[in-house]
């Protein structure tokens, strides 16, 4: 930010410059790096170059944008739930849920780091206490994001809660950054390996463990979350505030509870969604959660805002729409594609794809 | 006084923050030294002093509910917080001596508050008098700063340095100002305010570069660019609820950078442009030997060169351009225009059935807006010479709606105020930069809770029925 | 005095989902007259006003209004046309003032489209031209006859939230006055007020209707009101029309008995009483 502004004070205008181009050249490797770890970027690239190089093998290219786009659907629809929710139950968009995920991939790394310094080397196990410990330690910042920067907001003016919410985004980025500093934090492979199928022609289709077990723990956890909001008192008191607080509360639903409660759940699925990203990329920083957010967003939008399915057909279709876009078309305007499907979205149907209409009463 | 509930209460608050501290702070992940891949080192002093720090501040902060705790409290906190930074402790644990510090600084203040406010309540009396500490701020500080930045390069005390720094915050007071027409007065949230900011930057460098006008000819073209982008992205966009409207901002703001950071023919890509013209003092440049057929600046004042001319010139050309913006901002908002945002603000449904087209309002707002920051951009463009993506990131937008923020949606002192606050003073303590933005967030999270029109939120009537009674205005 | 229709609404449909909110209603309500509408609960009485003013988009029915500005066909028109070009004003059942800007404030935002012109779209405006500054002495001078009118000039520069609940209710009919409006939509005005204010009203509204010459359409439970100073009285029944007469007619009308003595017993709560409620569960 603010490039050069005391520069002028210093010297000659080639100082200027050459602390300039230090700089840019420094932010340029970071918008790489983040570009790297939260999207297909590299990956996309490394295919690209093998169909230029292998010729003809479409429908294998086809297919392997396709398993890298639920890989990565998956992840946005487990954050997308977290904005979804929040949404539904108090009506704002919860602009920091971006950086819980980033925190939870952070604790989900750390907790690896300090297994792998005891000793605990059999690697189901190290999953699961990694996948326990994000799962706490993140409920706990997404229950004080709320309690800290939400709960004394309600009945507040309309702006309040978002600005709120940026601020907190802010905060808790540069939190990040300062106790465990800007640099990227690479983790060596845990799960490494994967099926090849077609192979022959030039190209592999790889079908790695690790998006297997992304998946397949995505969809577990839609289930049980699905059934959670069904069946359990939680899920009941948690519909009956979206519908009208006040009234829930005079019938006895503990409001507050439920909406802790709410944050609570979010963030453990966007700590789910932190140990993927750091299990599939394997480099993560403070950044991270900037983009995501923002795309986990557009697939919570996408899909219905306050619908949970919709949430993750949303965050499927973000992680497809990126993947072949990046295969397809560009690299470098991934972001943007995405950013014109929330405007496109957001204008041409408000409610998504499942969402339920939503008539403004007067 | 249920002392075990007091114990509880403050056990949960040490409790969460054990949770939150002891993966976070317990741990920093470092480089191996020599290797590859990181590893981590542990810091459980940290997470113990800061959960001892909360307890007892939670604690501190419940008795001050009772009266008679408050002036015990008061000379504790008062006296940790200016004792502490005498000890040797700040040299080995900076941080958490600062924490300290602050934590014990604002229950000193909370118990002061409790204890000398005599209704002992807060709420609408503490707002009144804070709205009219701030219109008193606004009609006699107002003048004083006028009149003291407009002599500010020649004070003494200002150095080069501080000139500079007098620029940037000015740059920064006209943003805001901008930008307090979007939110503060028609209350639309645009996180992407430095997208406008960015078009007024890069025309005046383009049409500088490749048509060779001058900057006064650039100028109303960058803020007409500015506008026209404001337009062409407000329109689809601005009948969405505020909340969308602000994420969809946010994402205008990145595909500009997006697009300007790859668009390589058109933008210089990620090195931006460099050598934009500098401007000119009635066609005079400021140069030591200036080209063929021109004179420059010093020599036709016959006084010897100095590269603080420029400055000083810049100076007063940013104070020139916040000034018209703050008197086109207070002019339109005694007209219907401006009472149609700040009614669009209050309630856009009662608007509606008024006849007010809200869409076309917006609109105008939105471009207005955009039009300053497009002013505000070809401005930084001259200054710097030089522009690339990297100037107009999302940060950029944030910061500027916490000057907004801060200073008192719709207030413009408060939005001077918020800018030297945020701009300035953190330029002389550089080496808490790190801590700037953490201080930001915090900042817009605090002043949300406890104020949460702005510091300095005053809205004076545009107009009154006592001054138009007899000859209308 | 023969009568000229103001507003005709023909075969009137809106649903929500599964739920129709009004079924296929008729009825007329002509210049210079009071015409209230009335039902219990959730009859559909403010979806009526909502689609006459152009926030719910009726899939059926036609709304035609022949007034002084003219005939316009209010279905096919913007929210915001509707009070600017043809003329229709409303308030809401749950006050939407400005609430932090003044009451004089509130009045002049209401003659926006007149200013907005007189400013010649802000460019003369901001010129301070002497044209511009005669039309916002004139919207003062309105807005001042309403002030004076409701007796809310000492509290002219008053933040309207502020307001006593019974002054915000008539602030917000004034605001809707200042319009121009050729037909005034008020729903419950009366809702909340004591006695002595709600016979202000009641001296207000006839007064409207006489002195400035429009139409009135008046959404109200208290039949005090309604019985008291309507011309024209439609009542709706879980979205159907029911009943449509003078009062004297409806009043004894064993359809409308059966409504509202039928709701009152097979559901328990008085009607006052469970509207209370919900208010306080929007609140
Ligand atoms: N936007 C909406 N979405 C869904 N249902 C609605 C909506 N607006 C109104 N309804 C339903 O339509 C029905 C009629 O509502 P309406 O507000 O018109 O009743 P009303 O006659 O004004 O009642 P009241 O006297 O309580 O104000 C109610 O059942 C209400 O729940
Ligand atoms: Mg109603």
């Amino acid at each position: 930010m603010r490039i050069g502004n005391k520069a002028s004070a210093g010297g000659g205008r080639w100082l200027l410059r050459a602390c300039l181009r230090c700089l840019l050249r420094d932010r340029f490797r970071g918008a790489e790096r983040s570009g790297n770890t939260t999207g297909l970027a590299q990956q996309a690239e490394d295919r690209s170059e093998a169909t230029v190089l292998g010729g003809v093998e479409a429908l294998e290219y086809f297919l392997q944008q396709l398993i890298n786009g639920v890989t990565l659907g998956a992840i946005y629809g487990l954050i997308a739930i977290g904005y979804t929710m929040v949404y539904g139950i108090i009506g704002m968009i919860n602009f920091a849920h971006g950086e819980v995920y980033m925190i939870g991939a952070f604790i989900s790394i750390i907790t690896f780091i300090v297994l792998g310094l005891i000793g605990v080397t059999f690697i189901p196990l190290a999953l699961m206490v990694v996948l326990l410990s994000a799962m706490v330690f993140t409920a706990a910042y997404g229950w004080t994001v709320e309690r800290v920067a939400y709960g004394p907001l309600r009945g507040s003016f309309r702006l309040a809660p978002l600005i709120s919410a940026i601020g907190m985004s802010l905060f808790l980025q540069n939190y990040v950054q300062l106790v465990q500093g800007a640099r990227v934090k690479p983790m060596q492979p845990v799960i490494t390996g994967g099926f090849e199928f077609f192979q022959g022609g030039g190209f592999t289709v790889r079908l790695s463990y690790i998006q297997i077990i992304i998946v397949l723990l995505t969809t577990a956890l839609m289930i049980g979350f699905t059934m959670l909001i069904q069946r359990t008192a939680l899920g009941r008191a948690q519909r009956a505030c979206e519908q009208d607080m006040g009234m829930a509360a005079l019938v006895g639903v503990d409001v507050n509870r439920t909406i802790s409660l709410t944050f609570v759940m979010g963030a453990m699925l966007a700590a789910v969604a932190g140990m993927m990203v750091t299990l599939y990329y394997g480099v993560i920083d403070f950044f991270i959660g900037f983009l995501a957010g923002v795309k986990a967003f557009t697939a919570a939008v996408l899909g219905g805002i306050g619908s949970l399915p919709g949430a993750m057909l949303g965050g499927l279709l973000i992680g497809l729409i990126e993947a072949f876009w990046s295969a397809y078309f560009s690299v470098e305007y991934k972001d943007v594609a995405v950013f014109v499907i929330l405007v496109l979205t957001l204008i041409f149907k408000p409610t998504g794809l499942l969402g339920k209409p939503d008539i403004e009463k007067v | 006084m249920d002392v075990r509930a007091l114990l509880k209460d403050a056990g949960l608050a040490a409790f969460v923050t054990f949770m939150l501290a002891l993966p976070m702070i317990g741990f920093q992940t470092v480089d191996v030294s020599g290797g590859v891949g990181i590893t981590v080192v542990t810091r459980f002093g940290d997470v113990a002093i800061s959960v001892v720090l909360v307890f007892f501040g939670r604690l501190a902060l419940s008795l001050l509910q009772q009266s008679n705790w408050r002036l015990p409290l008061l000379a504790l906190s008062a006296g940790i917080a200016l004792g502490l930074p005498l000890l040797k402790t700040q040299a080995h644990y900076p941080v958490i001596t600062w924490l300290t510090v602050i934590a014990s600084a604002v229950i000193a203040i909370r118990a002061a508050w409790l204890t000398f406010d005599v209704s002992g309540v807060v709420g609408r009396d503490e707002s009144n008098r804070m709205g009219d500490a701030a219109a008193f701020v606004g009609r006699w500080f107002g003048p004083v700063f006028v009149v003291f930045a407009l002599i500010f390069p020649f004070l003494p005390t200002t150095s080069r340095y501080v000139l500079d720094l007098g620029i940037l915050v000015l740059t920064y007071v006209m943003l805001g100002w901008g930008l307090n027409v979007v939110v503060g007065l028609a209350g639309l949230l645009d996180l992407g305010y430095v997208a406008f900011y960015a078009v007024g930057a890069y025309s005046y460098a383009i049409i500088a570069r490749d048509f060779g006008l001058t900057f006064w000819a650039c100028l109303p073209l960058a803020g007409l660019f500015a506008a026209f982008f404001g337009v062409i992205l407000g329109f689809p966009v601005l009948r969405l609820r505020g909340d969308y409207l602000a994420i969809v901002t946010l994402g205008f703001g990145e595909i500009i950078r997006i697009v300007l950071l790859n668009w390589t023919s058109f933008s210089g890509g990620p090195n931006g442009i460099s050598g934009v013209p500098r401007p000119s003092f009635l066609g005079m440049p400021f140069h030591p030997n200036p080209p063929e057929g021109t004179t420059s600046f010093h020599q036709f004042f016959n006084i010897d060169f100095s590269a603080e001319h420029r400055i000083v010139f810049l100076y007063y050309l940013i104070l020139v351009l916040a000034l018209v913006t703050n008197f086109f901002t207070l002019r339109i908002r005694r007209l219907p225009i401006g009472r149609a945002w700040e009614a669009l603000r209050e309630d856009e449904i009662a608007c509606r059935a008024l006849g007010i087209n809200p869409t076309n309002t917006k609109l105008t707002a939105f471009a207005i807006g955009a039009m300053f920051a497009g002013f505000a951009g070809a401005f930084f463009a001259t200054r710097q010479g030089f522009i690339s993506p990297e100037s107009f990131s999302f940060i950029e937008s944030a910061v500027i709606l916490a000057i907004v923020v801060l200073g008192g949606m719709g207030s413009q002192i408060g939005v001077v105020l918020a800018a030297i606050l945020l701009i300035g003073i953190p330029e002389f303590f550089r080496e808490l930069a790190q801590f700037r933005m953490l201080a930001f967030g915090a900042a817009m999270v605090g002043i949300m809770i406890w104020r949460p029109r702005g510091l300095l939120a005053h809205r004076d009537p545009s107009i009154r029925l006592a001054d138009s009674a007899g000859a209308g205005r | 005095m023969t009568r000229t229709p103001l507003l005709e609404v023909d075969h009137l449909t809106m649903r929500f989902g599964g739920l129709i909110a009004v079924n296929d209603i008729s009825f007329t309500a002509y210049d210079r007259e009071i015409t209230a509408i009335i039902g219990p609960n959730g009859a559909g009485k403010t979806t009526v006003f909502n689609c006459l003013t152009g926030f719910y988009n009726a899939p059926v029915g036609r709304l035609r209004l022949t007034g002084a500005r003219g005939e316009f066909l209010l279905e096919r028109m913007d929210g915001f046309r509707i009070a600017q070009k043809a003329g229709v004003a409303r308030t809401f059942q749950n006050i939407r003032l400005f609430p932090r800007m003044t009451v004089l404030e509130n009045l002049i935002v209401a003659q926006h489209n007149k200013l907005m012109a007189a400013s010649g779209y802000t460019v003369a405006g901001l010129f301070g031209l002497r044209s511009y500054r005669e039309a916002e002495r004139e919207a003062i001078d309105l807005a001042r006859s309403w002030l004076d009118r409701l007796g809310l000039t000492a509290q002219a520069d008053w933040e309207a939230g502020n307001l006593p609940y019974g002054s915000q209710r008539r602030l917000e009919i004034a605001r809707a006055m200042c319009t121009k409006p050729v037909l005034l939509c008020l729903d419950e005005p009366a809702a909340g007020l004591n006695p002595r204010e709600s016979a202000e009203l009641r001296e207000l509204l006839t007064e409207i209707r006489d002195r400035h010459r429009i139409g009135v359409l008046l959404i109200e439970h208290d039949m005090s009101v309604v019985m008291g100073i309507s011309d024209h009285i439609v009542v709706l029944d879980y979205g159907r029309l029911i009943a449509d007469g003078t009062p004297a007619e409806v009043r004894s009308d064993p359809a409308v008995i059966r409504a509202y003595l039928g709701e009152e017993e097979t559901d328990q709560i008085p009607p006052e009483v469970a509207r209370d409620l919900r208010q306080e569960g929007r609140a």
